[in-house]
Formats: structure tokens, C-alpha cells, sequence
């Protein structure tokens, strides 16, 4: 089999297993089951980014979003005890549709764009770490990067802030 | 490579943002909402990989990263956010929140 028909076949699966893990997500009462469902999407989607040529992304893709943020999501939930969405009488199928129509509306417009683009195929790509990292940390990035550091220190204070007991009731 | 597999990504890209549109609207359980906002954060960054591929440019390499930083921290905020509101509201249902509605 050639190598580029095995790429293909490969996007194809991944694509399809993300989108499919996707809807779970959506359709799931149970929010545990919605968090298991959006990491297989995480994963496949990790798996496309590497067919991209971004292996350097797959990677982050894999150990941050899949592993440490999928992972803070579902300590909060066992530590919340999160039982299943209750069903309410009056919740009505109306919303429901106007939610399905909005997103409908949404894809159309985006997609009309999206089928008109032109996405040519660069013929040299190298993203690896080195390269990214060179652009990173060589050229304009370097300041930006920094900002990034120093909001991360904001939001780990910030989320220790929030989420303390309150010492006075 | 495949020179139809750009495109695809961006569709690809296009659908995981809609569900994750109609999650927002569906769900009542605040965290899977929170969620379908992290799947729709990764289908921009399925569009900025496949723009990036096409173009031969890596800024969009660059931008992911950013994304994910940002998300990251995102994340531990908003979560310690919904733990506090738990602890005085005792639900996680987004239309028991109402205590910003002026």
C-alpha cells in the first residue's frame, strides 16, 4: 500500500472516531461519560495533528489537553460527586431544535467560507520542536512567551483564591 | 500528502466547532459545558495545524501553543470557579446561576 493512501485512510478513521466521540459528548446525560468521550476526541485529534506533520503539537496536544487538563476536569468531578443531568418536564423540544437549527446555521456560513478558501500544500514543512522552539524562543515570540508564563502564575493564585474555604462564614 | 487532507481538516475542524456550539446551547451541566468550550478551543486549533500545513508557515504552530497555554489556565480558573459556586449553590445546573442577573 502506498504511503500516502495509508495517510489518508488513517485521517479519515481518526476524523471519524474524533466527530463520533464528539456527538457522545454532546448526546451524554452523565458528565463522566461526556469527559471519557472528549478525551478519545482529544486523542484522535492528536493523531490528525501528527498526520499534519506537526508531531511537536501531537505530542502537547497528548500530554496537556488529554492528560493534565481531561484530568483536572475529572478530579472536579469526583470530588464534586456529579450525578446525571435530572430531566426536567418542561425542558421542551423547542430549545433543543433551536440549538440543533443555530449550530446548523453556523456550520453553513463557516463552511460555505471554508469550501472556498484555496489550500495549497507547501512542499517543504518542518515543524518539529526544534524548529517551532527556534521560532519560539529565536525571533518575536520570546516576550509573548513570557506573558504566557506570567499568566499561568495569575491563574494558579487565582484558582487557589477561588476554590478556598471561606475562612469566616 | 495527500493534497485533499487540508481541506478535510478545516471541515473537520468546522463540525467539531458546531457540536461543540450545540453542546453549549444542549447541556445544563455546567462542566459538560465548560467541556464542549474545550472542544470547540481544539477545533480552532485543528484549523490553525491545517493553515499552518498549508501555508508552510509555523506561526500557526506558535499559536496552538499559545491556545493551549491559555486553556491550561483556563481550566484551573474556571473549575476553582465552579467549585466555589457549588459550595453556595449546591447544584451544577446552569440555570440555578443567577446570582450576577441584576
Amino acid at each position: 500500500m502506498s504511503l500516502p493512501l495509508f495517510h489518508a485512510i488513517l485521517f479519515y478513521m481518526f476524523a471519524a472516531v474524533a466527530v463520533g466521540a464528539a456527538l457522545a459528548m454532546v448526546v451524554q446525560r452523565n458528565p463522566t461519560y461526556s469527559a471519557f468521550a472528549l478525551i478519545v476526541s482529544l486523542v484522535s485529534l492528536a493523531g490528525i495533528f501528527g498526520l499534519l506533520g506537526s508531531p511537536f503539537i501531537a505530542a502537547l496536544q497528548i500530554v496537556v489537553y488529554a492528560g493534565a487538563i481531561m484530568v483536572l476536569f475529572l478530579f472536579v468531578l469526583m470530588l464534586l460527586n456529579v450525578k446525571e443531568e435530572l430531566r426536567v418536564a418542561g425542558e421542551g423540544r423547542v430549545s433543543k431544535l433551536v440549538a440543533i437549527a443555530l449550530g446548523a446555521v453556523l456550520a453553513g456560513e463557516v463552511g460555505s467560507v471554508l469550501v472556498a478558501v484555496r489550500t495549497p500544500v507547501a512542499a517543504a514543512f518542518d515543524a518539529s520542536a526544534r524548529a517551532v522552539a527556534l521560532l519560539l524562543f529565536e525571533k518575536h515570540y520570546l516576550y509573548v512567551f513570557e506573558a504566557t508564563s506570567i499568566l499561568i502564575l495569575a491563574s494558579l493564585v487565582g484558582a487557589i483564591a477561588l476554590a478556598k474555604r471561606d475562612p469566616s462564614p | 500528502m495527500n493534497p485533499l487532507i487540508v481541506p478535510h481538516a478545516l471541515l473537520l475542524s468546522l463540525a467539531l466547532f458546531a457540536i461543540g456550539v450545540v453542546g453549549v446551547f444542549l447541556r445544563r451541566n455546567i462542566i459538560t459545558v465548560f467541556m464542549c468550550v474545550e472542544l470547540m478551543l481544539n477545533a480552532v486549533n485543528l484549523a490553525f495545524i491545517a493553515f499552518s500545513r498549508s501555508w508552510g508557515n509555523l506561526d500557526g504552530q506558535v499559536l496552538v501553543f499559545f491556545v493551549l497555554t491559555v486553556a491550561a489556565a483556563e481550566a484551573a480558573v474556571g473549575l476553582a470557579i465552579i467549585i466555589s459556586i457549588h459550595r453556595h449553590k449546591d447544584t451544577l445546573d446552569v440555570d440555578a446561576f443567577n446570582i450576577m442577573k441584576w
